[in-house]
């Protein structure tokens, strides 16, 4: 009986602590002088990752997107600047001893700047998400390297939420200039920089010539995954050569080989499911 | 808690040795003398002359010169290859492990994030105490809840805390002997550095530039825990270097001094490094030279007064603190103090005066083209960060940073962990605010600059050439040691534990830990074996020939 009182009054308090936490309003919405204050806290704070303008970096997504993965409420989102994401590479930012320690006045103004800087989706999506679909399994041969929901290559990365978390300019500028910037991979707790899908290029000692993309790298080791999704586990001291360079091994999509059109058709398709 | 087996087999063999001789029993009186005299505690005179008991490691640096050279020489480049792990010593503490441990007579001290203490068995790795400090839940430490080690003197370590108190722990128990606060941790003060011990003192330097303090260097009775001197490094109204600063910048105006000095007995000086100006890359409001933030201080150990200051950056725009431990190189009748310095130049000083001698670029730079009268690099009017922002090299994390660095007399090479990176520097006005991160400033990495790259460079400090490079697959944030075995011993970003050549830069051997190295390594012996140490991801490693 005391046992279910206890359970009841534990309940009770995780209620009223739940209704706070969806009431928590932004006292600063709409403020423009708390927008710029914002926009300054953070180009200090966020930049690093979220890039400037929020615009999205190679670590962290664009988060001008009105529609959020992991956040649909300023609650929300004031919760997860403070607290930072679990399994992913978002830190805690509040007044709790890790990082920069934000106050709350600071992570509001934060969140003021997110908003004015939003954009919203457009109502009709450029491309057409069937015939993008097509293209992506298909013609396009996207799904020969890159895999979404569980269907398609190994060699890339992984695409599934790519569209809810990068912006239309930075898929396209990856898909049209595909070594411009290399995709981060394997990001490893407590290594300041994450693994990038640079190529890879040895020669054993047999002779045998291997080319693929690196999956991790030190000094001693490489492991590997060639085009056909062989993973190779090398000790450098043992092979004839070693090189490796930031061409990427994905081919360059340029409008001969990818139009305009059908690459709308593809983001379009990536869209769709990365905003499920 | 002894081992009570031992004991027992210890009075076994004890009785068997009275029934032979009385002379046998002076010799097991000796023994037993030897086993005392093993917890001895640490008197100045032994910090002085520790270079006479290299099986220690008994401050930061190793020793007060701040070259982190070992004389052991068990393990040497002929055998370094078959080196393995002796035991691993798991912190579970969460961040960066950035602590150098000591090691007295046979037991091992070290600390671990959220100030942590702890004292091992070194030969074994087994804890014999366990200290966690209660820490309050706001405190501002800018940069990981780390701390770099301790000092020890007596029969007491003493450590920094992140709330702002220097603690004296009692070696054999772990319990807390004394707690003095320093400063405010609610207004961003902290400790991260390992202290050093000069005499009867306890000298400590205080981090928080990123949220503008008002840096100094103190000095506790380390008895007593009584502060026998303060120096602050933003020189008060009416005192010289005061018109360094625009207005009541001074106030704020950082100058911390978050890493640990060296200390020279022949002329009772501490030369103590002092960090960047708040805010830290936005210079409106701070006119001036902004003394003596980025500067190598010589303060004498008795009453902190200043005998001379150098500035390595002056008005600092770019978070480039000369927080690097200063390491002292004799040559000849010179006496030299060297400083591998985060903004990209290794410069070489008289000790005696605090003039420079040279000053040489050691990794990419693109700040300073020129220099002035005395030779000191001068920053180039266009370095400055802009709203707009502009990439300027090194980055915001310097050419070098923490990571301790090595001097080898034997080698005469300076070794230090160097890093090629651009960053872009951008303006981002902030007002400040008690305890609130106060940087003034944004930079985040060049997009169009080259990827990052990581180094391990032998300088030779009477040149400035470089003699040799080992390059990193990424860069690390590991210290350096040198020793006697004509080894350099490093840890990389992957997890690798290193050892070097120290004459060519050559891999000899290595052991993949399993977690990035922020810390730096130490070599010591217990019964006549050498084990070198290291701390990776959240655990402590010694290692030592099979």
């Amino acid at each position: 009986m005391t046992r279910y009182l206890l359970l009841l009054v534990l309940a009770a308090l995780a209620g009223i602590a739940q209704a706070n936490g969806a009431d928590d309003q932004n006292p600063l919405a709409k403020d423009t002088k708390a927008a710029k204050a914002g926009e300054y806290e953070f180009r200090i704070n966020c930049a690093l990752c979220h890039g400037l303008g929020a615009h999205g970096g190679g670590r962290g997504p664009d988060l001008t997107r009105a529609q959020k993965k992991h956040v649909h409420s300023d609650a929300e989102m004031f919760q997860v600047i403070s607290s930072g994401i679990p399994g992913t590479a978002m830190p805690s930012n509040g007044t709790n001893g890790q990082g920069v320690g934000m106050t709350d006045e600071e992570i509001w103004q934060i969140i003021t700047y997110l908003h004015s800087v939003e954009v919203k989706a457009p109502a009709k999506p450029n491309g057409n998400v069937a015939r993008g679909k097509e293209l992506f399994y298909g013609d396009a041969n996207c799904s020969l390297c890159h895999m979404v929901e569980g269907k398609g290559g190994r060699l890339g990365p992984e695409l599934t939420s790519v569209g809810s978390s990068r912006t239309r300019e930075a898929i396209i500028d990856s898909v049209r200039h595909p070594s411009r910037h290399l995709a981060w991979g394997l990001t490893e707790s407590t290594k300041e920089f994450p693994q990038e899908y640079e190529t890879i290029t040895v020669v054993t000692t047999d002779g045998k010539k291997i080319k693929g993309v690196a999956l991790n790298e030190d000094s001693f080791s490489v492991q590997m995954m060639d085009s056909s999704e062989q993973i190779y586990l090398l000790e450098k001291d043992k092979l004839r050569s070693f090189s490796k360079n930031r061409e990427s091994i994905m081919p360059t999509y340029t409008p001969d080989l990818l139009s305009d059109k059908d690459l709308d058709d593809v983001i379009a398709f990536l869209t769709s499911v990365g905003a499920k | 808690m002894r081992d009570h087996g031992q004991c027992d087999a210890e009075m076994l063999f004890f009785h068997e040795i009275l029934r032979w001789s009385t002379n046998a029993l002076l010799v097991v009186l000796a023994f037993s003398f030897a086993a005392t005299i093993a917890y001895a505690q640490v008197t100045f005179e032994r910090l002085v002359n520790s270079g006479k008991e290299p099986q220690n490691w008994l401050t930061y640096s190793g020793d007060y010169s701040g070259r982190r050279f070992s004389p052991l020489d068990q393990i040497n480049a002929t055998n370094a290859h078959s080196m393995v792990a002796k035991w691993v010593y798991q912190t579970a503490a969460t961040g960066k492990l950035e602590t150098t441990p000591l090691v007295v007579d046979g037991i091992l001290y070290a600390t671990a994030q959220d100030d942590r203490a702890f004292a091992l068995d070194a030969r074994t790795g087994r804890p014999i105490w366990m200290y966690q400090r209660q820490l309050p839940g706001d405190i501002r430490p800018c940069c990981g809840r780390v701390n770099r080690g301790l000092a020890i003197l007596g029969d007491k370590v003493f450590l920094g805390t992140l709330d702002a108190h220097v603690i004296a722990i009692d070696t054999k128990t772990g319990n807390v002997a004394w707690d003095a606060v320093a400063a405010d941790y609610q207004k961003g003060y902290s400790f991260t550095v390992a202290p050093l011990a000069v005499k009867n003192l306890v000298v400590i330097g205080v981090s928080g530039g990123e949220y503008g303090v008002r840096g100094f260097i103190d000095a506790y009775d380390a008895t007593t825990g009584t502060r026998k001197w303060r120096f602050y490094t933003v020189p008060g109204p009416g005192e010289p270097g005061h018109e360094t600063w625009e207005g009541d910048s001074w106030k704020v105006g950082g100058a911390p001094a978050w890493n640990t000095g060296t200390y020279d007995p022949a002329t009772n000086q501490i030369f103590w490094p002092t960090g960047n100006p708040a805010p830290s890359n936005r210079s409106e409001g701070r006119a001036g030279d902004n003394l003596y933030s980025n500067s190598l201080l010589a303060l004498n150990a008795d009453t902190g007064q200043m005998n001379w200051s150098f500035q390595f950056t002056k008005h600092d725009e770019h978070d480039w603190d000369a927080t690097q431990v200063p390491i002292m190189i004799d040559s000849g009748n010179k006496h030299m103090i060297a400083q591998a310095n985060r903004n990209g130049f290794f410069y070489v000083l008289d000790r005696s005066t605090g003039k420079l001698i040279s000053a040489t670029v050691y990794g990419k730079t693109t700040w300073s083209d020129h220099k002035d009268a005395e030779g000191r690099p001068v920053a180039n009017k266009e370095a400055s960060p802009t709203l707009a922002g502009h990439t300027v090299c090194p980055g915001a994390l310097g050419t070098t940073n923490f990571m301790a660095p090595a001097y080898d007399p034997k080698t005469s090479l300076f070794y230090v962990t160097a890093r090629d990176q651009c960053d872009i520097f951008s303006t981002a006005p902030q007002p400040y605010e008690a305890g609130h991160a106060y940087y003034g400033s944004a930079y985040f990495p060049s997009d169009e600059a080259e990827p990052y790259r990581g180094f391990l460079k032998a300088i030779d400090p009477a040149t400035g050439e470089i003699k040799w490079k080992f390059e990193h697959t990424s860069p690390t944030w590991s210290g350096v040691l040198s020793t006697a075995g004509g080894l350099v011993f490093t840890g990389d970003a992957e997890g690798n534990f290193i050892a070097l050549d120290a004459a060519t830069g050559k891999a000899l051997w290595h052991f993949q830990m399993g977690g990035a190295v922020y810390a730096a390594p130490i070599a010591f012996a217990v019964d006549g074996k050498e084990y070198v140490a290291i701390a990776a991801g959240s655990a402590v490693y010694a290692f030592g020939l099979p």
